[in-house]
């Protein structure tokens, strides 16, 4: 999960990491009432997952509570590349002498945590990494052993900060690394990190992206998901705990397995080619297809207004094909006149013949089965064209 | 032969007395996998039943070693306890630990993959995968048994029922092994493993290898194959139309930026002379010309 700018602060200022007075807002007055709070000028920042937001027009000085308001108004409602601004967060405005760049993230080709740290800050670290790679530290980090004062004061150097911010800064990646750890996070970046004219060091900007299969040690976690701005269908569908992902297209899709929907997806799309259309969605209902799972996904699917036909398609393993066409049956039933689209159903393994005659004998008129994956696709395809 | 296990692998169930853990034990003791035991922390002592065996359970997979021989365990403990139970296998210098447990935080992962490689004495495969097979000899996790049988491909994929498609798809030839290694950021056994594995095994033949979106994993992969492999190759990978951003399924299958596209491991795997196929079908019929000469 990503958070927003002003989650991070939030999380950094948690864990003691510095960070400048911060307030996030929904509409203009609020933002008022937040410049008023924090007092003097203070910088109105769109919250939203995407960068480049500077330069569309997302972050604007404010020179009063008044001013704040103005320039709220302004930024809140902006599309920047296909997110709306729903909030915005109202920062403490610092005079700024250096920026700096430390992250600390999940390395998977390594399969440890790597920490990047340099005196050249505030601009994409791909850039400092191609132009000035002498200036970028990266150390790999043992979560065994963990990030020691003498570890962090070295990286710090190999990063070519100056002596005088040299302690000061490492302090802050310490702070940095026992919050990754507390929070179970993926990555924490602190983009610019700066110095101000009276020599503070201070996270200014952040990213933050936690580890969803740590929920269960965070309940506090809970809070940060983005509610607002979710998808309906991805909203109703993580309530019902699926796994689907919303895309723009016609067939919609289901499936056992992540990879396999992905395949789906791909042989749907390229079988859509000749009609136009394309996958809907990627759902995977997992191992344990039951009936009120499959009723739940289709539901959702046949809410999407744009799908036109579904495209069912299990490769039993675990889960018996006979269950698989029981659970559709019965979705059918459950979901009677709401079911409207033409279904395509593709059964192969564990018990293929027992679940192809199941769905046989229920002759549901909306229902078609072909052989193979391949086959069922163009089916579905073509019936969405129509 | 095949690849990491074999008729003589001696395997503990970690996790056997819960659900998940005692149907998948009756499913591999029916497949002749020689399991000889279970780990329930707390429960040591006692025996569980399972397919008319009975099976004796310990605390600790040292206990388990001592008394059985055991060389392998299969992990089926809930994400909560997965670090602790792999943890104890590889304090106990266990040779094979298969985690099939999906949803393990990575920082728990990172920590005992850390762990097993400083003490060197324990390959991990997954978390989040479906186990490996070698047809006829044994069957580690939740691979189907019937799809086929022994035969001289290698498979090597990330994904379960992807894996078992392409089983399906190439059934009339059959498998030296085929290894689900999980779709998890840090795994604990990798495409190069399993490729280097197969290149050395002198029962497979060729290769498919499975891919999907998300890290470099089949760029490395890509690489170790024009520098090792001599077999024939076949690729697939997963994932062509996922957008940027999205997580698909799988914790590790999410394309950031321009990094970890499907068509950059397609194009990475091509120039080193991996034939790659745009659908499973298309894969399987790749290899199928290859092995029919």
């Amino acid at each position: 999960m990503d958070l927003f700018e002003y989650q991070a602060r939030d999380l950094f200022e948690a864990h003691e990491i510095p960070v400048l007075a911060g307030a996030v807002a929904s509409t203009a007055v609020e933002a008022e009432r937040a410049a008023a709070t924090i007092g003097g000028k203070v910088v109105v920042k769109a919250q939203v997952k995407v960068g480049g937001r500077g330069k569309a027009g997302g972050v604007k000085l404010a020179v009063d509570a008044a001013d704040a308001r103005a320039k709220a108004e302004a930024i809140l409602g902006l599309d920047i590349k296909g997110h709306i601004v729903q909030k915005v967060m109202i920062a403490q405005a610092a005079p700024i002498a250096e920026e700096y760049y430390m992250a600390i993230l999940l390395d998977r080709a390594n399969r440890n945590f790597l920490v990047m740290a340099s005196v050249a800050g505030g601009m994409e670290i791909e850039e400092v990494a191609h132009t000035q790679p002498e200036k970028l530290a990266r150390v790999g980090v043992d979560p065994n052993v963990g990030i020691s004062q003498e570890l962090a004061l070295e990286i710090v150097k190999a990063g070519q900060f100056p002596e005088s911010v040299q302690s000061d800064v490492a302090g802050v990646l310490l702070k940095l690394w026992a919050a990754f750890v507390a929070e179970d996070a993926t990555l924490m970046e602190i983009n610019p990190l700066v110095k101000t004219e009276d020599g503070q060091i201070i996270a200014l900007d952040g990213k933050v992206t936690l580890d969803e299969n740590a929920e269960f040690r965070h309940p506090n976690h809970e809070a940060l998901i983005d509610h607002a701005s979710a998808n309906p269908l991805e909203a109703a569908a993580k309530e019902k705990n699926l796994n689907y992902v919303k895309l723009q297209g016609e067939v919609g899709i289901i499936g056992n397995g992540a990879g396999l929907v992905m395949s789906t997806l791909d042989v749907v799309a390229y079988a859509g080619e000749k009609y136009g259309v394309k996958p809907a969605n990627f759902l995977d209902i997992g191992g344990g297809a039951s009936a009120e799972v499959m009723a739940n996904g289709l539901s959702i699917i046949l809410g999407d207004q744009d799908v036109r036909s579904v495209f069912v398609n299990v490769f039993g393993g675990i889960t018996a094909c006979d269950a698989v066409a029981n659970g559709i049956v019965q979705a059918l039933e459950i979901l009677g006149d709401k079911a409207t689209k033409p279904i395509v159903v593709r059964l192969d393994g564990n018990n293929v013949l027992e679940g192809r005659r199941i769905l046989n004998e229920a002759a549901h008129p909306l229902v078609q089965q072909l052989d193979t994956m391949d086959g069922a696709a163009a089916k579905a395809a073509e019936l969405a064209a129509k | 032969m095949a690849i990491f296990i074999n008729k003589e692998t001696k395997v503990i169930v970690q996790g056997m007395t819960g659900s998940e853990g005692t149907k998948h034990t009756g499913r591999m003791l029916k497949y002749g996998t020689n399991i000889v035991g279970g780990v329930t922390p707390g429960k040591g002592g006692q025996s569980a039943l399972i397919e008319g065996k009975s099976l004796p359970v310990f605390n600790s997979v040292a206990e388990a070693i001592a008394a059985t021989g055991a060389n392998a365990s299969v992990v089926f403990v809930p994400p909560k306890f997965a670090k602790g139970a792999v943890m104890d296998a590889i304090d106990a210098g266990l040779p094979l630990v298969v985690v099939i447990t999906e949803g393990i935080p990575v920082h728990d992962t990172a920590i005992f993959y850390a762990h097993a490689a400083a003490k060197g004495t324990t390959r991990i495969i997954g978390p989040n995968c479906p186990g490996l097979i070698s047809p006829g000899l044994s069957n580690i996790g939740i691979i189907p048994g019937d799809i086929t049988g022994p035969g001289r491909i290698g498979l090597v994929s990330k994904s379960g029922t992807l894996t078992y498609q392409m089983m399906y798809e190439l059934r009339d030839f059959g498998f030296s092994s085929a290894v689900g290694i999980g779709g998890d950021p840090i795994i604990g056994t990798t495409h190069i493993d399993c490729l280097k594995a197969f290149q050395d095994d002198p029962d497979t033949d060729a290769i498919v290898m499975i891919g999907e979106i998300g890290g470099d994993a089949e760029e490395r992969a890509a690489a170790f194959i024009a520098s090792y492999v001599t077999k024939p190759v076949v690729g697939y990978v997963a994932g062509f139309t996922a957008p940027e951003g999205k997580t698909m399924g799988h914790a590790g299958a999410i394309v950031s930026g321009s990094s970890g596209t499907a068509e950059a491991k397609k194009v990475a795997l091509e120039a080193a002379g991996v034939k790659v196929g745009k659908t499973p079908s298309e894969t399987a019929a790749l290899m199928r010309a290859i092995l029919n000469g």
